[in-house]
Protein backbone atom coordinates (compact mmCIF):
# COMPACT_ATOMS: atom_id res chain seq x y z
CA UNK A 1 0.00 0.00 0.00
CA UNK A 2 1.32 3.34 -0.99
CA UNK A 3 2.31 5.43 2.31
CA UNK A 4 0.33 8.40 3.50
CA UNK A 5 2.79 10.94 3.04
CA UNK A 6 2.03 13.65 -0.46
CA UNK A 7 3.84 13.71 -3.68
CA UNK A 8 7.68 14.30 -2.82
CA UNK A 9 7.28 14.58 1.27
CA UNK A 10 10.79 14.57 2.28
CA UNK A 11 9.86 11.80 5.32
CA UNK A 12 9.72 9.15 3.13
CA UNK A 13 13.02 9.81 2.11
CA UNK A 14 14.01 9.94 5.67
CA UNK A 15 11.99 6.91 6.21
CA UNK A 16 13.98 5.24 3.23
CA UNK A 17 17.81 5.88 4.70
CA UNK A 18 16.71 4.75 8.15
CA UNK A 19 15.36 1.41 6.56
CA UNK A 20 18.92 1.52 4.71
CA UNK A 21 20.68 2.33 7.94
CA UNK A 22 19.09 -0.27 10.36
CA UNK A 23 19.94 -2.79 7.49
CA UNK A 24 23.81 -1.50 7.43
CA UNK A 25 24.27 -2.17 11.26
CA UNK A 26 22.49 -5.42 10.17
CA UNK A 27 20.50 -4.89 13.45
CA UNK A 28 17.75 -7.44 14.62
CA UNK A 29 13.98 -6.66 14.42
CA UNK A 30 13.36 -7.68 17.76
CA UNK A 31 16.18 -4.86 18.94
CA UNK A 32 15.15 -1.87 18.16
CA UNK A 33 12.39 0.43 19.35
CA UNK A 34 10.74 3.24 17.42
CA UNK A 35 8.51 5.60 19.65
CA UNK A 36 6.90 9.15 17.92
CA UNK A 37 5.25 11.60 18.95
CA UNK A 38 2.46 12.67 16.55
CA UNK A 39 2.50 14.50 13.08
CA UNK A 40 3.46 13.38 9.49
CA UNK A 41 6.59 12.88 10.85
CA UNK A 42 5.74 10.67 13.91
CA UNK A 43 3.35 8.24 11.33
CA UNK A 44 7.23 7.54 10.40
CA UNK A 45 6.69 4.56 12.70
CA UNK A 46 3.81 3.04 11.22
CA UNK A 47 6.19 1.58 8.07
CA UNK A 48 8.49 -0.50 9.66
CA UNK A 49 8.29 -3.67 11.37
CA UNK A 50 10.33 -3.11 14.80
CA UNK A 51 8.82 -2.54 17.89
CA UNK A 52 6.64 0.56 17.87
CA UNK A 53 5.07 2.69 19.94
CA UNK A 54 2.58 5.96 18.90
CA UNK A 55 2.53 8.02 21.87
CA UNK A 56 1.65 12.03 22.51
CA UNK A 57 2.98 14.89 20.85
CA UNK A 58 5.59 15.86 21.82
CA UNK A 59 6.32 13.44 24.25
CA UNK A 60 8.15 10.89 22.79
CA UNK A 61 11.66 11.31 24.34
CA UNK A 62 9.92 11.07 27.78
CA UNK A 63 8.48 7.53 26.67
CA UNK A 64 11.71 6.78 25.20
CA UNK A 65 13.09 7.58 28.86
CA UNK A 66 11.38 4.77 30.42
CA UNK A 67 11.58 2.33 27.72
CA UNK A 68 15.26 2.70 28.07
CA UNK A 69 15.36 2.96 31.49
CA UNK A 70 13.58 -0.35 31.89
CA UNK A 71 15.43 -2.08 28.94
CA UNK A 72 18.43 -0.40 28.44
CA UNK A 73 20.15 -3.33 25.04
CA UNK A 74 16.88 -1.40 23.13
CA UNK A 75 17.71 0.35 20.45
CA UNK A 76 15.61 3.10 20.71
CA UNK A 77 15.16 5.73 18.04
CA UNK A 78 13.25 8.41 18.12
CA UNK A 79 11.73 10.66 15.01
CA UNK A 80 10.26 13.85 15.31
CA UNK A 81 8.94 16.97 13.91
CA UNK A 82 10.00 20.28 14.58
CA UNK A 83 7.29 21.01 15.61
CA UNK A 84 7.36 17.87 17.94
CA UNK A 85 10.63 18.13 19.72
CA UNK A 86 11.02 21.62 19.66
CA UNK A 87 8.12 23.26 20.35
CA UNK A 88 5.36 21.69 22.47
CA UNK A 89 8.52 18.76 23.69
CA UNK A 90 11.58 20.97 23.77
CA UNK A 91 12.04 20.62 27.34
CA UNK A 92 11.77 16.86 27.32
CA UNK A 93 14.63 17.54 24.07
CA UNK A 94 17.13 19.41 26.55
CA UNK A 95 16.81 17.40 29.42
CA UNK A 96 17.46 14.14 27.32
CA UNK A 97 20.21 15.61 26.06
CA UNK A 98 21.85 16.44 29.65
CA UNK A 99 21.20 13.23 30.51
CA UNK A 100 22.86 11.51 27.83
CA UNK A 101 20.26 8.91 27.44
CA UNK A 102 21.16 6.36 24.95
CA UNK A 103 18.70 7.35 22.70
CA UNK A 104 18.51 8.58 18.97
CA UNK A 105 16.82 11.54 18.34
CA UNK A 106 15.86 12.09 14.42
CA UNK A 107 14.31 15.77 13.78
CA UNK A 108 12.65 15.77 10.38
CA UNK A 109 12.74 19.60 10.36
CA UNK A 110 10.49 20.81 7.27
CA UNK A 111 10.48 23.99 9.12
CA UNK A 112 6.07 23.99 9.30
CA UNK A 113 3.66 22.27 11.10
CA UNK A 114 2.82 19.95 8.09
CA UNK A 115 -0.11 17.45 10.04
CA UNK A 116 -1.88 20.68 11.63
CA UNK A 117 -1.86 22.71 8.20
CA UNK A 118 1.57 25.06 7.93
CA UNK A 119 1.55 27.06 10.82
CA UNK A 120 5.14 27.96 11.80
CA UNK A 121 7.27 26.42 14.22
CA UNK A 122 10.37 27.48 16.58
CA UNK A 123 12.32 26.49 13.10
CA UNK A 124 10.72 28.70 10.57
CA UNK A 125 13.38 30.85 9.74
CA UNK A 126 12.86 34.46 10.41
CA UNK A 127 10.40 36.17 7.39
CA UNK A 128 9.35 32.61 6.08
CA UNK A 129 5.34 32.34 5.92
CA UNK A 130 2.92 30.04 7.32
CA UNK A 131 -1.14 29.73 8.07
CA UNK A 132 -0.01 31.74 11.72
CA UNK A 133 2.15 33.90 9.57
CA UNK A 134 0.50 36.18 7.03
CA UNK A 135 2.94 39.03 6.94
CA UNK A 136 6.35 36.51 7.10
CA UNK A 137 7.79 35.08 10.78
CA UNK A 138 8.84 37.59 12.96
CA UNK A 139 10.38 34.96 15.54
CA UNK A 140 14.45 33.57 15.22
CA UNK A 141 14.41 30.11 14.47
CA UNK A 142 16.52 27.56 17.06
CA UNK A 143 19.61 26.44 15.23
CA UNK A 144 19.30 22.45 16.35
CA UNK A 145 22.63 21.95 16.49
CA UNK A 146 23.65 24.88 18.65
CA UNK A 147 20.95 23.94 21.11
CA UNK A 148 21.93 20.54 21.46
CA UNK A 149 25.29 20.95 21.75
CA UNK A 150 24.65 23.93 24.67
CA UNK A 151 22.34 21.02 26.24
CA UNK A 152 24.86 18.42 26.16
CA UNK A 153 24.23 15.64 23.48
CA UNK A 154 26.85 13.78 22.73
CA UNK A 155 26.81 12.70 19.26
CA UNK A 156 25.19 16.16 16.51
CA UNK A 157 24.58 15.88 12.84
CA UNK A 158 22.59 17.86 10.33
CA UNK A 159 22.04 16.65 6.92
CA UNK A 160 18.90 16.90 4.03
CA UNK A 161 16.49 14.43 2.19
CA UNK A 162 19.19 16.01 -0.80
CA UNK A 163 22.27 14.14 0.65
CA UNK A 164 20.34 10.90 1.27
CA UNK A 165 23.59 8.91 0.97
CA UNK A 166 25.43 10.53 4.01
CA UNK A 167 21.99 10.64 6.05
CA UNK A 168 22.31 6.98 6.13
CA UNK A 169 25.39 7.33 7.09
CA UNK A 170 25.26 9.99 10.11
CA UNK A 171 21.84 7.56 10.90
CA UNK A 172 24.08 4.21 11.18
CA UNK A 173 26.73 6.01 12.97
CA UNK A 174 24.04 7.80 15.60
CA UNK A 175 22.54 4.40 16.13
CA UNK A 176 25.58 2.78 16.87
CA UNK A 177 26.77 5.72 19.26
CA UNK A 178 26.18 5.20 23.05
CA UNK A 179 24.59 8.24 24.38
CA UNK A 180 22.15 11.07 23.41
CA UNK A 181 22.34 11.21 19.35
CA UNK A 182 20.55 14.15 17.52
CA UNK A 183 20.57 14.48 14.07
CA UNK A 184 18.66 16.97 12.37
CA UNK A 185 17.63 16.59 8.72
CA UNK A 186 16.04 19.31 6.69
CA UNK A 187 13.18 17.84 5.01
CA UNK A 188 10.50 19.64 2.56
CA UNK A 189 6.88 20.11 2.82
CA UNK A 190 5.62 20.55 -0.74
CA UNK A 191 2.43 21.10 0.38
CA UNK A 192 2.38 23.68 3.07
CA UNK A 193 5.87 25.20 3.13
CA UNK A 194 6.20 24.85 -0.25
CA UNK A 195 2.85 26.64 -1.11
CA UNK A 196 3.16 29.33 1.46
CA UNK A 197 6.46 30.36 0.50
CA UNK A 198 6.38 29.86 -3.10
CA UNK A 199 9.35 27.57 -2.79
CA UNK A 200 8.44 25.37 -5.63
CA UNK A 201 7.81 21.55 -6.35
CA UNK A 202 9.86 18.93 -4.13
CA UNK A 203 12.80 18.80 -6.52
CA UNK A 204 13.09 22.80 -6.50
CA UNK A 205 13.11 22.48 -2.33
CA UNK A 206 15.71 19.59 -2.88
CA UNK A 207 17.82 21.80 -5.33
CA UNK A 208 18.25 24.32 -2.35
CA UNK A 209 19.04 21.65 0.00
CA UNK A 210 21.75 20.70 -2.57
CA UNK A 211 22.80 24.51 -3.37
CA UNK A 212 22.81 26.40 -0.23
CA UNK A 213 24.01 23.78 2.13
CA UNK A 214 27.77 23.88 3.23
CA UNK A 215 29.43 20.57 4.49
CA UNK A 216 31.64 20.94 7.73
CA UNK A 217 35.10 19.42 7.89
CA UNK A 218 36.42 16.33 9.47
CA UNK A 219 36.30 18.06 12.90
CA UNK A 220 33.11 19.51 12.47
CA UNK A 221 34.00 23.16 11.43
CA UNK A 222 31.89 24.99 9.62
CA UNK A 223 34.78 26.27 6.57
CA UNK A 224 34.55 30.29 5.57
CA UNK A 225 34.06 33.49 7.85
CA UNK A 226 30.76 33.31 9.50
CA UNK A 227 31.62 36.30 11.66
CA UNK A 228 29.15 38.89 10.08
CA UNK A 229 26.34 36.89 10.26
CA UNK A 230 23.07 38.44 10.88
CA UNK A 231 19.36 38.02 11.69
CA UNK A 232 17.85 36.82 8.06
CA UNK A 233 20.86 37.21 6.45
CA UNK A 234 21.48 34.09 4.30
CA UNK A 235 24.02 31.82 4.58
CA UNK A 236 24.60 28.35 3.57
CA UNK A 237 23.32 25.97 5.96
CA UNK A 238 26.46 23.95 7.16
CA UNK A 239 25.39 20.04 6.88
CA UNK A 240 27.37 17.07 8.66
CA UNK A 241 28.35 15.58 11.71
CA UNK A 242 29.33 17.99 14.56
CA UNK A 243 30.27 16.41 17.29
CA UNK A 244 30.91 12.87 18.58
CA UNK A 245 32.19 12.40 21.98
CA UNK A 246 32.24 9.69 24.76
CA UNK A 247 30.35 10.86 28.04
CA UNK A 248 28.50 8.37 30.46
CA UNK A 249 25.64 7.46 29.72
CA UNK A 250 22.66 7.83 31.62
CA UNK A 251 21.09 4.00 31.95
CA UNK A 252 24.74 2.95 32.88
CA UNK A 253 25.39 5.85 35.45
CA UNK A 254 22.08 5.20 37.08
CA UNK A 255 23.05 1.23 37.28
CA UNK A 256 26.80 1.59 38.47
CA UNK A 257 25.52 4.85 40.68
CA UNK A 258 21.69 3.85 42.26
CA UNK A 259 21.31 0.51 41.76
CA UNK A 260 23.77 -1.43 42.60
CA UNK A 261 24.68 0.39 45.95
CA UNK A 262 21.11 0.49 46.39
CA UNK A 263 21.01 -3.89 45.70
CA UNK A 264 24.39 -3.91 47.54
CA UNK A 265 22.54 -1.83 51.06
CA UNK A 266 19.84 -4.14 50.79
CA UNK A 267 21.79 -6.87 50.86
CA UNK A 268 23.75 -6.30 53.67
CA UNK A 269 20.74 -5.39 55.49
CA UNK A 270 18.88 -8.81 54.89
CA UNK A 271 22.31 -10.39 56.28
CA UNK A 272 22.16 -8.15 59.24
CA UNK A 273 18.67 -9.37 60.33
CA UNK A 274 18.90 -13.11 59.04
CA UNK A 275 20.00 -15.28 62.28
CA UNK B 1 27.24 -16.99 -14.60
CA UNK B 2 27.20 -13.03 -14.72
CA UNK B 3 24.95 -10.48 -12.58
CA UNK B 4 22.20 -8.37 -13.99
CA UNK B 5 20.60 -5.49 -12.76
CA UNK B 6 17.46 -4.02 -14.30
CA UNK B 7 15.59 -0.90 -12.30
CA UNK B 8 12.20 -2.42 -10.50
CA UNK B 9 9.46 0.27 -10.45
CA UNK B 10 6.22 -0.18 -8.41
CA UNK B 11 3.60 2.05 -9.78
CA UNK B 12 1.36 1.35 -7.30
CA UNK B 13 3.44 3.30 -4.61
CA UNK B 14 4.88 5.84 -7.49
CA UNK B 15 3.32 9.44 -6.44
CA UNK B 16 4.71 10.61 -9.60
CA UNK B 17 6.85 13.92 -7.41
CA UNK B 18 9.53 13.82 -10.27
CA UNK B 19 12.64 13.59 -7.64
CA UNK B 20 14.15 10.51 -9.18
CA UNK B 21 13.56 12.12 -12.63
CA UNK B 22 15.17 15.01 -12.23
CA UNK B 23 18.21 14.11 -10.40
CA UNK B 24 19.02 10.95 -12.71
CA UNK B 25 22.46 11.91 -13.79
CA UNK B 26 21.98 9.90 -16.86
CA UNK B 27 18.27 10.96 -17.50
CA UNK B 28 16.94 7.68 -17.99
CA UNK B 29 13.91 8.19 -16.08
CA UNK B 30 10.59 10.00 -16.93
CA UNK B 31 7.20 10.36 -16.26
CA UNK B 32 4.56 9.17 -18.20
CA UNK B 33 1.09 10.15 -19.17
CA UNK B 34 -0.68 9.58 -15.81
CA UNK B 35 2.39 10.69 -14.01
CA UNK B 36 4.29 7.26 -13.30
CA UNK B 37 8.02 7.14 -13.56
CA UNK B 38 8.55 4.77 -16.47
CA UNK B 39 12.30 3.76 -17.38
CA UNK B 40 12.87 5.34 -20.41
CA UNK B 41 16.50 4.70 -21.53
CA UNK B 42 18.05 2.06 -19.54
CA UNK B 43 21.09 1.29 -21.35
CA UNK B 44 21.76 4.96 -20.34
CA UNK B 45 21.76 3.53 -16.46
CA UNK B 46 24.94 3.62 -14.71
CA UNK B 47 23.53 1.79 -11.74
CA UNK B 48 24.46 5.01 -9.52
CA UNK B 49 21.18 4.14 -7.24
CA UNK B 50 20.52 7.80 -6.63
CA UNK B 51 16.91 7.23 -7.96
CA UNK B 52 16.53 4.30 -5.54
CA UNK B 53 17.96 6.14 -2.02
CA UNK B 54 15.79 9.52 -2.88
CA UNK B 55 12.34 8.22 -3.63
CA UNK B 56 10.00 9.30 -0.80
CA UNK B 57 8.07 6.36 -1.79
CA UNK B 58 10.16 3.75 -1.92
CA UNK B 59 9.03 3.07 -5.66
CA UNK B 60 12.47 2.41 -7.28
CA UNK B 61 14.62 -0.62 -6.54
CA UNK B 62 17.68 -1.95 -8.57
CA UNK B 63 17.40 -5.89 -8.79
CA UNK B 64 20.50 -7.75 -9.40
CA UNK B 65 19.79 -11.17 -10.77
CA UNK B 66 21.87 -14.21 -11.54
CA UNK B 67 22.10 -13.85 -15.49
CA UNK B 68 22.49 -17.73 -17.45
C1 LIG C 1 -1.01 17.91 22.94
C2 LIG C 1 -1.28 18.21 21.51
N1 LIG C 1 -1.23 19.48 21.07
C3 LIG C 1 -1.43 19.75 19.76
C4 LIG C 1 -1.71 18.73 18.88
C5 LIG C 1 -1.96 19.06 17.43
N2 LIG C 1 -0.86 18.73 16.57
C6 LIG C 1 -0.78 17.55 15.92
S1 LIG C 1 0.59 17.40 14.96
C7 LIG C 1 1.10 18.97 15.41
C8 LIG C 1 2.36 19.58 14.85
C9 LIG C 1 2.94 18.86 13.68
O1 LIG C 1 4.11 19.50 13.24
P1 LIG C 1 5.53 18.85 13.36
O2 LIG C 1 5.75 18.27 14.69
O3 LIG C 1 6.54 19.86 12.91
O4 LIG C 1 5.48 17.60 12.35
P2 LIG C 1 5.12 17.51 10.79
O5 LIG C 1 3.66 17.23 10.72
O6 LIG C 1 5.50 18.81 10.14
O7 LIG C 1 5.95 16.38 10.31
C10 LIG C 1 0.20 19.58 16.29
C11 LIG C 1 0.35 20.93 16.84
C12 LIG C 1 -1.77 17.41 19.39
N3 LIG C 1 -1.99 16.37 18.57
N4 LIG C 1 -1.55 17.18 20.68
S1 LIG D 1 1.60 17.98 4.78
FE1 LIG D 1 3.79 18.31 4.40
S2 LIG D 1 4.84 17.10 5.99
FE2 LIG D 1 2.71 16.35 5.87
S3 LIG D 1 2.76 14.63 4.43
FE3 LIG D 1 2.22 16.46 3.24
S4 LIG D 1 4.20 17.22 2.48
FE4 LIG D 1 4.65 15.81 4.16
S1 LIG E 1 10.96 9.53 -6.86
FE1 LIG E 1 9.66 7.73 -6.50
S2 LIG E 1 7.58 8.53 -6.20
FE2 LIG E 1 8.81 10.18 -7.13
S3 LIG E 1 8.44 9.96 -9.34
FE3 LIG E 1 10.28 8.78 -8.86
S4 LIG E 1 9.55 6.70 -8.45
FE4 LIG E 1 7.77 8.04 -8.39
S1 LIG F 1 20.58 4.15 -11.00
FE1 LIG F 1 21.39 6.22 -11.36
S2 LIG F 1 21.64 6.32 -13.59
FE2 LIG F 1 20.30 4.57 -13.18
S3 LIG F 1 18.24 5.42 -13.33
FE3 LIG F 1 18.82 5.51 -11.19
S4 LIG F 1 19.65 7.58 -10.94
FE4 LIG F 1 19.61 7.13 -13.13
Amino acid sequence: MPHIWCPGCGHGIVLNSLLRAVEKLQLERNDIVMISGIGCSARIQGYVDFHTMHTLHGRALAFATGIKMAWPLLKVIVPMGDGDALAIGGNHFIHAARRNIDVTAIIMNNSIYGMTGGQHSPLTQCGDHATTAPYGTVDSPFDVVQLASAAGASFIARTTTYHARDMTRLLAAAIEHKGFSVVEVLSQCPTYYGRKNDAGDAVAMMERFRDETVKVTADGAVPGDRSGRMDGAHEPVPVGLFRREERPEYCEAYRTRVMEPALEQAQSAARDVSP
Amino acid sequence: MSVERRLDVNRHWCKGCRICVAFCPRNVLALDREGKVVVMRPDDCIWCGDCEIRCPDLAITIVKEAAS
